[in-house]
């Protein structure tokens, strides 16, 4: 099964590599990954989408924590989440085809961000799904090239009834 | 007042308390050896190969219980001592391997003798550090000693670049350091401790499945105690060899591959596995779906990512083995009783039977060539009192020493197990040797395992390491050659070792002492003769070529279904066997 597994790491030199090391090491597969600075500039965010099964899985956040480069290993797929990806699609336009392009834009709303005469350059955002169905839309415009993020995401925070909610309490 | 980086060095590694280090020199680490060379508290042993040098620093580290340092230069130095990382990666040996890099403006240049050491290392160390400021060389040299003893041990390797050993930074020595990555757990779960001595309580045929961990955490005692409470038999790994008295009536001595009959039944018909500091390798499980099937299993561990790697378990718990024993104990010892030894008559009759029905056992005829396990038995035997350290290569006479060197006390034992690298044991009896002077050091060799590093004799005599080194010599790859017997038809592919040399000249020509038992009646006359002599002594014993290593569990096999004994179409296939360049005499001379 697709797990989403995100990690907080040092932000220094090789710990990408002590990751991908350990990923192809051990014959883990990773579908896609990124990485960004956290609000702290010392940690870095890593999302990692990997296939697998439960054992698969165990072994991989356990593996993960065992890198001393990792601060925190968090299986999203453990609780509710939200994922989102973008990507950024050029394709071709021949001039019968640019209000189909743009069309196709406004049904999954994505932008425009750059245009030639002869194409546009699309930025779309959304779960999995959705980029998927838009690149299929526009596959037989003729998609010269394409660039997707790999996905991000974040847990849900728990929607507890208001009465339990936490006072908020001012701090200094 | 500021100092260099090669003073930085030198003056950290006294305040870790290192006596002794396994070096040799190169351009980039010279600023290092000639700072090392002008001071007395650290003794620099000079090895002839950067593999020596690890493996030295392993055997110096298993023996002690302290981290060993080697020291050696970039590029072929660190190359080379990727074996001895790798080694001690997977037995989980404290190391803090120092490597020198070229200058930090060339790195990346393709300079002179320049690698990606931390590249390389990456995936053969624990944690891996290049060092780009002289300012945080103290630092990180004491960040180094803290991963490789904390938690599960293991190699740490600091790389050092040239500018880095030579600029000058103030010197303040951290007095601990953290990491907030790497916070190793070491207390275990109590409500899964008492969920353990429940289960324990309540087993009919329980046994201890014992790893290595247990002496990392030197934890015997409490194993000691926890077996003889419960009335427990204990099987160890070839890891944990020593870690509970071999011939205490509890021990069923080495599982695995090529443990005891009885200690593989054991664990084979078990109702509850109680692993301690193991990590279900291959050895040891065979057939993993297959690997104790009717037991609910235990397992405790440092190291989460051993539990549930190889096998499903029922209570894991994470933990320093010594505290989760204690405090399992503590429990233990409030409810259990006499029951528990009614209850678990029946296992022990069957125990018994097993012993009984397959001892370990070898012909020796008193006119025939010298059957290995004899030489081992007799070593035994005739060294025990002494307390020896016990050093071994890899292959059949590794298992034999293993299954017939019933050692008392931990930390006897050096063995390469996990990764299983010829030319360790020299090397490693030679780390024991300058930890332990005093003390007796072995080393069970084989013919090709002692070639892999017999440079080191040199290093040995200069040095005043008197190891005493026996070749158990049958001019074969004699595991290789055991397996092509069984599952090769016989054919013998590069297994036969031609030209193996005259051992007692090669030894004279290092200037250290060459003796040979060449009959069965020499044998204790040339281990008395060899233990007499203070200086490093090379025993070359000619054994019967075609003794084959049993029981034996073939790879993938049941842990109760085990070989033990050559099938009989086998003694026939090797009588008539022929091998290219055989007959043809070779410089071995009995």
């Amino acid at each position: 099964m697709e797990h989403i597994i995100s990690v907080i790491v040092e932000n220094k030199f090789g710990v990408l590599s002590r990751v991908a090391g350990l990923f192809s090491g051990r014959g883990f597969n990773i579908e896609s990954l990124s990485v960004a600075p956290t609000l702290d500039p010392s940690m870095s965010m890593m999302t990692i989408v990997t296939k697998g099964d439960d054992r698969i899985i165990e072994q991989i956040v356990k593996q993960l924590n065992k890198l001393i480069d990792v601060i925190k290993v968090v299986d999203l797929n453990e609780s509710e989440f939200v994922a989102r990806e973008t990507v950024l699609i050029k394709v071709h336009t021949k001039p019968e085809d640019r209000a189909e392009a743009l069309r196709i834009t406004d049904i999954f709303r994505a932008n425009v961000i750059d245009s030639t005469p002869t194409t546009y350059t699309l930025e779309a955002t959304g779960d999995v799904h959705k980029i998927e169905a838009i690149i299929n839309l526009l596959q037989p415009l003729g998609i010269k090239e394409l660039a997707r993020t790999g996905r991000v995401a974040i847990a849900r925070e728990p929607i507890r009834p208001a009465a339990v909610q936490p006072k908020r309490v001012a701090k200094e | 007042m500021k100092l260099t980086g090669a003073e930085i060095f030198v003056e950290c590694l006294k305040r870790e308390g290192v006596k002794t280090i396994f070096a040799l020199p190169g351009g980039v680490v010279l600023k290092i050896f000639d700072i090392l060379h002008q001071q007395k508290d650290i003794q620099v042993i000079l090895t002839r190969h950067e593999q020596g040098a690890g493996h030295m620093a392993e055997g110096y580290a298993k023996a002690t219980g302290k981290a060993g340092v080697a020291l050696v230069t970039s590029g072929p130095g660190m190359t080379n001592v990727v074996t001895a990382l790798a080694d001690a990666y997977m037995d989980s040996v404290p190391l803090v391997c120092f490597t020198g890099q070229v200058s930090t403006s060339l790195i990346g240049n393709d300079a002179f003798q320049e690698a990606d050491n931390i590249g390389l290392s990456r995936p053969c160390t624990k944690y891996n550090f290049l060092v780009k400021d002289v300012n945080d060389l103290a630092v990180t040299i004491k960040e180094a000693f803290y991963v490789a003893t904390t938690g599960r041990p293991g190699p740490v390797l600091v790389d050092i670049p040239k500018d880095v050993s030579m600029n000058k930074a103030e010197f303040k020595y951290p007095g601990s350091v953290s990491i907030r990555g790497y916070n190793p757990t070491y207390d275990g779960n109590k409500w899964q401790i008492k969920q353990a001595a429940e289960a324990i309580t309540k087993a009919k045929k329980p046994v201890l499945y014992v790893g290595g961990g247990v002496i990392f955490s030197g934890a015997s005692e409490e194993l000691l105690e926890l077996a003889e409470l419960c009335q427990i038999p204990v099987d160890m790994t070839l890891m944990a060899l020593g870690a509970f008295p071999g011939e205490h009536p509890l021990s069923m001595g080495m599982m695995g591959m090529h443990g005891t009959y009885w200690a593989n039944m054991t664990v084979h018909y078990s109702d509850l596995v109680i692993a301690v500091g193991a990590r279900f390798d291959d050895r040891v499980t065979g057939k993993v779906s297959e690997f104790c099937p009717h037991a609910k299993v235990i397992h405790i561990d440092i190291d989460p990512t051993s539990i549930r790697k190889n096998v499903n378990v029922d209570i894991p718990i994470v933990g320093d083995c010594k505290r989760v024993l204690r405090e399992l104990n503590q429990i233990l010892k409030a409810t259990v009783n006499g029951e528990q030894k009614e209850l678990r008559k029946p296992w022990w009759d069957q125990i018994n039977e097993w012993r009984r029905a397959h001892p370990l056992a070898y012909e020796q005829d008193s006119q025939g060539p010298i059957k290995p396990q004899h030489l081992i038995k007799r070593l035994y035997e005739l060294t025990k009192d002494r307390d020896p350290i016990v050093a071994t290569d890899v292959g059949q006479h590794q298992m034999w020493t293993a299954q017939y060197f019933k050692l008392a006390k931990p930390r006897r034992w050096l063995t390469s197990g996990g990764l299983g690298t010829m030319g360790f044991g020299f090397p490693a009896a030679m780390g024991a040797q300058a930890a332990f002077p005093d003390q007796l050091v072995l080393c069970v060799a084989g013919d090709g395992s002692f070639q892999m590093n017999t440079q080191e004799l040199a290093t040995a005599v200069v040095n005043r390491l008197p190891v005493k080194v026996f070749i158990v010599n049958n001019r074969y790859h004699g595991m290789v050659r055991q397996w092509q017997d069984l599952f090769y038809e016989g054919r013998y592919a590069s297994s036969y070792l031609d030209a193996t040399p005259d051992f007692i000249k090669l030894a004279d020509a290092y200037g250290a002492v060459g003796l040979r038992a060449a009959k069965v009646s020499e044998v204790d006359d040339v281990i008395k003769e060899a233990l007499a002599v203070n200086k490093p002594v090379l025993v070359d014993v000619p054994v019967d070529q075609y003794e084959n290593c049993y029981p034996m569990i073939p790879a993938g096999g049941c842990n109760h279904e085990m070989i033990l004994a050559d099938p009989p179409e086998l003694k026939k296939k090797q009588a008539g066997v022929k091998v290219a360049g055989e007959d043809k005499d070779t410089v071995l001379t009995a």
